[in-house]
């Protein structure tokens, strides 16, 4: 195709992409080194036959002037990347002089909001990644043995958690699983402790998040390991079923080899979703134990009296930075194979 | 994998089955059991007492005079105004699935006819896009948004969807072309088409499946998206999904929690009926990507 035709039919999604996703994150790298303005505040003189008293007030005004000159903030440079509610690089070497331990210094580290919602975020990613491969590919294998004729609406009932919104997908497990609904309370005539809660444990909100998670992605990985299998060629398992092998040397020395690109492919795009780990935490109320990068950018964004824009785009730039180390090995391999093909 | 030779033992089909069942159940129990719970009061569904109550429905015969009962639904579609919400969420997929579909074949054709060393790099470029966690984009609009005061109203959402949506759309209909000969579109060529009368006359007629596929993924998209609609509409203009979150009302215990179950399972019914409808499409644009490499 000549390159002139290439770029009429390609102009309106790359300019949709360009304009929607390309400038928004410059904008967003652009807002990250502003702030909020503080507030102009003035001295009033107040005199009565007693005496004058000074008093330091906002001057609402003079503020609202300055808003309105400059709405991206006062320039901040890194600042906010170095706060307290990110980097927190002072607060860390402040840790480190006072704290004794090392355990201590981690302990304290991870209370900061940063560390505190990445630990979580890495948490999620580390546990849910690989039970989805796990639980996918033992459902695929299973439904692959059942009978074609009612396979249809087997596959029709797994895929379900995955199709239904994150949020919805939480809230009805949370009606279950909260002290209220049949999960919780028969939990709680079980363990005969009438306060257990999702809410009372950290590692408990953890958990259930970490189940959610599972719950959700694994008909992904399902439904693309199933066509996968299907996919498997037939002489060498039965040649190897001729030489004896057991079932599990079948699986291990034959199907997975043979699948084995696809496992990268689920375990790439399901590394990328988990890391952006949001909703769960709103459909669970888990704010208080459970906080994610993601939630994080949302919490200054919707933030009552003024939006935090110059936080929330710190945050989001480390995000990015946070999915590019995720997708590096990948890039490079595909570059490196791209090289090599030409 | 139906392997002639391969002799399965009665336990392993045994285990093997039980495994499907339990999965099953915890895969879909959950959605029956919201199902039955909306049409019991919230002193059942929701009880401190006893959590048979939702079964037996011991409130909602004292409250109703039934077993069932549908207020929940009748009054979260009027009095929560959810009507307003799905009425909304039917224009942004309406407007999303047309023309992301539009954009999309029309950037996905070139694509998969480019020679060129560009058309690798934009699948890249569009693999980076997809990555892209969708609050951090959030954060990008949010400003310059309110600066051109196209802040809360439905086409900026939709335009915002659509972006978003153009790098898989773009990924899937890219492997669907790629299926389609190539000497098709070139013998319309030397018969004297334009690359356009190609496109829109030999080959778009051939790429059905491929087209309800990606609309059935940019449907699911603009339906059920979260992070965008809560944070670029104002409360007149909220889909189903956010006008949910605004049912649970900040404390669990404030807000009109049935109205959010019965709500619930109103935006979920008409998915679920599509994908039973579409169940092939969806699992073959899922795998379309990833089996072949």
């Amino acid at each position: 195709m000549p390159n002139k035709t290439f770029f009429w039919f390609f102009l309106p999604t790359g300019l949709a992409m360009i304009l929607f996703i390309g400038l928004p994150i410059i904008s967003t790298g652009i807002q990250s080194f502003y702030a909020q303005h503080d507030q102009v505040v003035k001295e009033v003189k107040k005199c009565d036959p007693f005496g004058c008293t000074v008093s330091i007030v906002v001057d609402q005004e003079a503020t609202s002037v300055l808003r309105d000159e400059r709405p991206l903030g006062k320039f901040n440079g890194f600042g906010t990347y170095v706060d307290r509610n990110h980097l927190a690089i002072e607060q860390i070497s402040e840790f480190w002089d006072e704290t004794d331990t090392l355990g201590d210094f981690i302990d304290q580290v991870t209370n900061l909001p940063f560390y505190k919602a990445l630990l979580f975020t890495l948490t999620y990613c580390l546990f849910v990644t690989p039970n989805v491969l796990l639980l996918g590919f033992i459902i695929a294998l299973s439904l692959n043995a059942i009978s074609r004729k009612i396979r249809g609406p087997l596959i029709f009932g797994t895929i379900l958690p995955m199709i239904v919104t994150p949020l919805v997908g939480s809230l009805v497990l949370f009606w279950m699983i909260d002290a209220e609904g049949i999960i919780g309370a028969n939990l709680q005539l079980m363990m005969e402790d009438p306060y257990l809660s999702l809410k009372s444990s950290r590692t408990l909100t953890w958990i259930t998040i970490i189940i959610y998670g599972i719950w959700h992605h694994s008909p992904f990985a399902f439904v693309v390991f199933y066509a996968a299998l299907q996919t498997v060629p037939q002489e060498p398992v039965e040649a190897a079923i001729i030489d004896g092998a057991s079932r599990y040397q079948r699986i291990r020395h034959i199907v997975l080899p043979h699948i084995y690109p696809v496992v990268t492919f689920v375990a790439l795009i399901s590394l990328m979703d988990n890391f952006r780990v949001f909703e769960p935490i709103i459909g669970f109320s888990a704010e208080g134990s459970a906080q994610s990068l993601s939630w994080l950018i949302y919490d200054n964004l919707v933030n009552e009296e003024v939006i935090l824009f110059g936080s929330a785009a710190a945050t989001s730039m480390m995000t990015i930075i946070g999915i590019a180390i995720l997708l590096a090995p990948v890039l490079i391999r595909t570059w490196k194979e791209f090289r090599t093909a030409r | 994998m139906e392997y002639g030779l391969d002799k399965r033992s009665n336990a392993l089909k045994t285990f093997n089955t039980t495994f499907i069942i339990i999965w099953l159940l915890i895969a879909c129990f959950p959605f029956i059991w919201t199902f039955w719970g909306s049409f019991k009061v919230r002193a059942d569904f929701f009880s401190r007492a006893d959590w048979w109550y939702a079964i037996s429905a011991f409130n909602t015969l004292i409250e109703t005079g039934g077993q069932f009962t549908s207020n929940a639904y009748s009054e979260a579609w009027t009095e929560g105004e959810f009507w307003k919400a799905s009425r909304n969420t039917i224009i942004v997929t309406v407007f999303v699935v047309t023309i992301s579909l539009f954009l999309g074949t029309l950037g996905a054709y070139a694509l998969s006819r480019s020679t060129e060393r560009y058309a690798f790099w934009i699948l890249i470029a569009a693999l980076i896009f997809r990555a892209m966690p969708h609050i951090t984009l959030v954060s990008g609009y949010l400003f310059p948004f309110f600066e051109l005061q196209i802040w809360g109203i439905l086409p900026t959402t939709i335009v915002v969807l659509v972006a978003i949506n153009q790098p898989f759309t773009l990924w899937l209909l890219y492997s669907f072309f790629k299926t389609v000969p190539k000497e098709l579109d070139e013998s319309a060529l030397i018969d004297g088409c334009s690359y356009f009368q190609a496109f829109r006359y030999i080959i778009m007629p051939v790429m059905w499946p491929g087209v309800i596929t990606a609309g059935l993924f940019s449907l699911m998209l603009a339906y059920n998206d979260f992070t965008v609609t809560a944070l670029l509409l104002n409360q007149e203009n909220h889909t189903m999904v956010p006008k949910i979150q605004s049912y649970l009302g900040t404390n669990q215990h404030e807000g009109n929690l049935m109205w959010a179950v019965s709500a619930v399972v109103s935006a979920t019914a008409p998915l679920f009926m599509l994908v039973m409808f579409f169940q092939r499409q969806v699992i073959s644009g899922l795998t379309t990507g990833a089996v072949k490499g």
